[in-house]
């Protein structure tokens, strides 16, 4: 009885797609890099980049919007810097994936502690407030779940439907999909591979920064150490359960928000019984479960990992 | 116009200076934070080689810090080898370090040549068998480890947060969670009187003598380096993917798993979540600096352990936040890596004219 209780709150669901938001610009931005053939491991670290810088930005007064953007732009910097190594230069996208990510996670907690030597409590900023939208904001229940979210997971599911546009109904999307399945006919057609493949990284990666800022600007209001916490890789198995598609992106970020959402109410239900820690693991163990179900079905993009060079048959 | 062209035979002085010289300029492009903090440059360097090398204590606390590098180093040598991409290692030396606490912490006893084996294996063992799940996964199934090995990674910090509030707390620790300490008969003897380097870095250099000989002269490490190269290949050749990854899976796991048992029993003498500041991540680091190689690893993790140490100690004399070894220590991942492409490659300036 109570679990439906639970389902059935509007407040959950609030919740569910608040959850959802940082997912799903995390799992746009994979899918565009990996849909172009780059795995893109950077993500952890580039989540931080774009927590930090954004919060950073507005904290030093470049206001909400500024925020945005600038993570966007840190995003941007280290997406170049992975598609720099592995796509002209060819090298392993793991390492250079890891390798982005461990930059951008302790330049970003560097800049951080140079800037606030100490201080003991992180200071806050004014983060996106609620959306409150003359009638939409006002119906029942979908009012409260859906239009009193704030300004950036508007954005995030407007960008859902504009990857799923460009993919798909695109030349541009017609391009980067096949430079991920198959380079050398993208060459034939006198395109550039190597300014697809990085475009694409570039942009995919500014998408993630704005998962890791909305967690500063949005659900949040300051920047903790260690605060992305796995939900970058997170992402790269939703990628896989979402098979590179920006529709099933979205609902495989909100299933996941949802069950998270749903895991935290039935701790205070049930948690005398069992230990904080088992609800904790229950999103990771979530995400290699579902790997592990789709890992037969799974049509990774032909291309992914392999280097393509200029000139090659 | 920028072309590329294959060298067919590096020389030795690119495939032994190029890591030497990554590690430089990571140290040199330090300078551009340390500047941007406002800090004394010159003066910051000079307390980071102090800091790692000026006195014994110093140089016993580098070795210190190098011992888990080394061994994680060699678990994420040995497996990238094979293109097993276990990125895992974080998560291995906690359920090591786990099981060391498991079985050396009073439950047996006996005397330190009984103890001390116990707790390796059990450690080794349960690093393995961390490892050994997701690549199964892998040749079973599909299912990428890269993915699930850094997904155990948080599911085993949790999972060592959980015991420590339950099975494996120490009712003496005053609410801290934390196991119980290692006992005597089961801890590392130091090497050096009053310091803290400990017998836990003879094992790590044997280990990474014995994995160059393993690779190098046995027919397993034949087929652990004919899998990586060219997997189709070998398995065409009759050797068996599946088995040669397990046999990587049980020696990368348990070498991270060794690391672990190294720091409960060497240097820490119990369990806690802040066991390791992210070796299992640095020895990927420490791996690729090597180029792969287990001699070449012990090199790499004294340089990244002095990069470590040598900054803390810089951190704490001018106040320049101590993240700065993070960061060096990643921009030389991203410096070798480039330069181990110019290591197989040749870089050309054409001018379009020069070719008619």
């Amino acid at each position: 009885m109570e679990i439906i209780d639970i389902l059935l709150a509007a407040s959950f669901w609030e919740a569910a797609i608040r959850i959802a938001t940082p997912l799903i610009f995390g799992v746009l931005g994979a899918l565009i890099c990996e849909r172009a053939g780059v795995l893109n491991l950077g993500i952890e670290g580039i989540f931080t980049a774009g927590a930090m810088a954004g919060w950073m930005a507005v904290w030093l007064g470049a206001g909400l919007w500024g925020g945005v953007l600038v993570a966007a732009l840190a995003g941007a910097f280290f997406g170049l810097i992975h598609a720099i190594l592995t796509v002209p230069l060819g090298l392993s996208q793991h390492v250079s994936g890891i390798g982005v990510t461990l930059l951008a996670t302790s330049l970003s907690y560097f800049t951080y502690r140079t800037a606030l030597p100490d201080v003991s409590s992180p200071p806050r900023i004014e983060p996106f407030r609620p959306l409150d939208i003359p009638f939409l904001s006002d119906l029942p229940f979908i009012g409260q779940a859906l239009f009193s979210q704030t300004a950036m997971t508007m954005l995030a599911l407007v960008l859902v439907f504009v990857t799923g546009w460009v993919l798909y109904r695109t030349p541009l999307g017609l391009a980067i999909r096949a430079v991920g399945d198959n380079p050398s006919s993208v060459e034939a057609q006198g395109l550039s591979v190597y300014g697809l493949r990085i475009g694409a990284v570039v942009v995919g990666s500014s998408l993630m920064a704005l998962g890791g800022a909305f967690l500063t600007m949005s659900a949040f209001d300051a920047f903790f150490f260690g605060m992305i916490n796995g939900r970058g890789w997170v992402c790269i198995a939703l990628t896989v359960f979402a098979s590179w598609r920006p529709g099933k992106a979205l609902i495989g970020a909100l299933l996941f928000g949802a069950f998270d959402a749903f895991q935290v109410r039935l701790q205070t239900e049930v948690g005398a019984f069992l230990p904080s820690q088992v609800f904790l693991m229950m999103p990771y163990i979530l995400s290699i479960i579902a790997l592990i179900v789709l890992a037969r079905k799974a049509d990774y993009p032909k291309a992914l990992l392999v280097p393509w060079f200029k000139g090659q048959r | 116009m920028i072309r590329f062209e294959p060298r067919s035979n590096p020389g030795p002085f690119l495939v032994y200076g190029v890591p030497v010289l990554a590690a430089a300029i990571a140290i040199l492009l330090a300078a551009i934070p340390l500047a941007l903090a406002g800090a004394p440059i010159i003066e910051a360097y000079g307390l980071m080689i102090s800091g790692a090398f000026g006195s014994v204590f110093s140089t016993s606390e580098m070795l210190t810090r190098a011992t888990p590098l080394i061994l994680t180093g060699l678990a994420a040598a040995i497996a990238f080898r094979a293109k097993l991409w276990n990125i895992g290692a974080e998560g291995q030396l906690y359920m090591g370090a786990m099981a060391a606490v498991a079985v050396g912490a009073g439950v047996i006893d006996g005397p330190s040549w009984v103890m001390i084996p116990v707790v390796i294996l059990a450690g080794m063992a349960a690093g393995a068998l961390m490892l050994i799940g997701p690549t199964l996964l892998k040749t079973r199934l599909g299912v990428d480890e890269v993915v699930t090995t850094l997904l155990l990674n948080f599911i085993v910090l949790l999972f060592v947060q959980m015991m420590l509030e339950g099975a494996l707390k120490d009712p003496m620790s005053m609410g801290w969670p934390q196991s119980e300490p290692i006992i005597d008969s089961a801890a590392f003897p130091a090497l050096l009187e009053r310091m803290r380097v400990h017998i836990g870095l003879i094992i790590a250099l044997v280990s990474a003598v014995a994995l160059a000989i393993f690779v190098k002269r046995t027919v397993w490490g034949f087929e652990i380096r004919a899998v990586g190269e060219n997997a189709a290949a070998a398995k065409f050749s009759g050797i068996s993917v599946t088995k040669t990854m397990i046999l990587v899976a049980a020696l990368s796991g348990g070498l991270a798993g060794l690391a672990g048992v190294s720091e409960v029993a060497g240097t820490r003498g119990y369990l806690a979540t802040d066991l390791s500041p992210g070796y299992g991540y640095a020895g990927i680091v420490v791996a690729m600096l090597a180029r792969l190689s287990p001699i070449g690893v012990i090199a790499s993790a004294f340089f990244v352990a002095s990069v470590f140490v040598g900054a803390d100690s810089m951190s704490r004399a001018i106040g320049v936040s101590s993240y700065l070894a993070d960061l060096i220590v990643a921009m030389a991942l991203l410096c070798v890596l480039i330069g181990g492409f110019l290591t197989r490659f040749k870089v050309h300036f054409d001018r379009k004219s020069a070719h008619g």
